[in-house]
């Protein structure tokens, strides 16, 4: 459990000032104090929840707001198959209860440290450790910003800081020249579709940008 | 009401996609057809999140610093969150540059 623990704690340069930002951009949307910091429990997953802010402030239609969020979780779908054979060895509790606190970074410390080991009890306590620190971190770092958030002034344009976290994530996801193509076209499209009704920009740049990655993944290879 | 139920159907959502292949037993591989996009969902997701918010100004197209400091502020901080991956960094950079060019235009 200290292992995984180890294993995320240099991650956590990333999650706290991403946690921050979260709790102070919903403590002043339309979310509120409350409900916003509920959110990091119920939903646990920075990106959608930011995601879900920003486009329920902007006054998107609710199934857009849903859709959106769901598609910016859906490479969670990735990890549960890359796990899914080390969580079949674990007690059933476990196999459905740590799922709820898969993260990124969880599934990255464990996926390469499931490599060396075999131990089901030693990789169930490991992934424990490694999602339940981040887990707590992002309770913690959240409910600071929420407390913080009360007092920031409209205008040091905080709201800024959401694409920059966004940013610090898109930089290493783009990886090979189709994640590229990837990026330009979802960004470029979801510009040039910025005002389409029901907040759908986002969805449509990101449709466009999956399809386009997919079709220079078939081209370059 | 309404956003107490988004914030719970996303919630909702979110653990069964995370559960998905680990609650079915059997079948343990994502089919290639769907692997495939799926490895592209970060990247685009990211750009079409970023990508309107730093380019438009009020609903417009807009690369000028003195009007639109954003879209400077995040091409210098694309360049350190490349070079540095500190997203503590990239943050502060971002906002300072902005913060210095509304203060001087």
């Amino acid at each position: 459990m200290l292992d995984g623990a180890q294993a995320v704690a240099p991650m956590m340069l990333g999650v706290i000032p991403f946690g921050l930002v979260f709790g102070i951009v919903a403590a002043g949307s339309a979310l509120g104090p409350l409900l916003g910091g509920a959110s990091s429990m119920i939903v646990f997953a920075g990106a959608a929840q930011l995601a879900m802010v920003d486009l329920i402030d902007a006054g998107a239609a609710t199934v857009v707001v849903i859709a959106t969020a769901l598609i910016i979780n859906a490479r969670h779908i990735m990890y549960s198959a890359a796990l899914a054979p080390h969580f079949q060895d674990f007690p059933t509790p476990a196999r459905f209860a740590l799922p709820y606190v898969m993260t990124d970074q969880a599934f990255a410390v464990s996926i390469v440290r499931y490599n060396d080991v075999d131990d089901p009890v030693y990789k169930q306590w490991y992934f424990t450790g490694a999602a339940v620190t981040l887990w707590i971190v992002w309770q913690l770092s959240t409910i600071t910003g929420i407390v913080v958030g009360a007092q920031v002034p409209d205008s040091w344009s905080l709201d800024f800081a959401i694409p920059l976290v966004f940013l610090v994530l898109l930089v290493p996801a783009v990886k090979s020249r189709p994640d590229l193509v990837a990026a330009v076209v979802g960004g470029g499209i979801a510009v040039a579709a910025a005002g389409a009704p029901y907040g759908l920009g986002l969805m449509i740049g990101a449709v466009c940008g999956i399809v386009a990655g997919v079709i220079a993944h078939r081209v370059i290879r | 009401m309404m956003n107490v139920a988004i914030v719970f159907i996303i919630g909702i959502g979110t653990y069964l996609i995370r559960l998905s292949f680990v609650a079915a037993v059997g079948r343990k591989t994502v089919p290639e057809w769907a692997m495939v996009p799926l490895q592209f969902v970060a990247p685009a997701v990211l750009a079409a999140l970023v990508a309107p918010a730093v380019l438009l100004q009020n609903g417009r197209f807009d690369l000028a610093p003195s009007t639109n400091p954003r879209a400077l502020a995040a091409l210098i901080a694309i360049l350190v969150a490349w070079k540095t991956k500190n997203t503590a960094l990239v943050i502060i950079v971002g906002m300072s540059i902005v913060w210095f060019l509304q203060a001087v235009t």
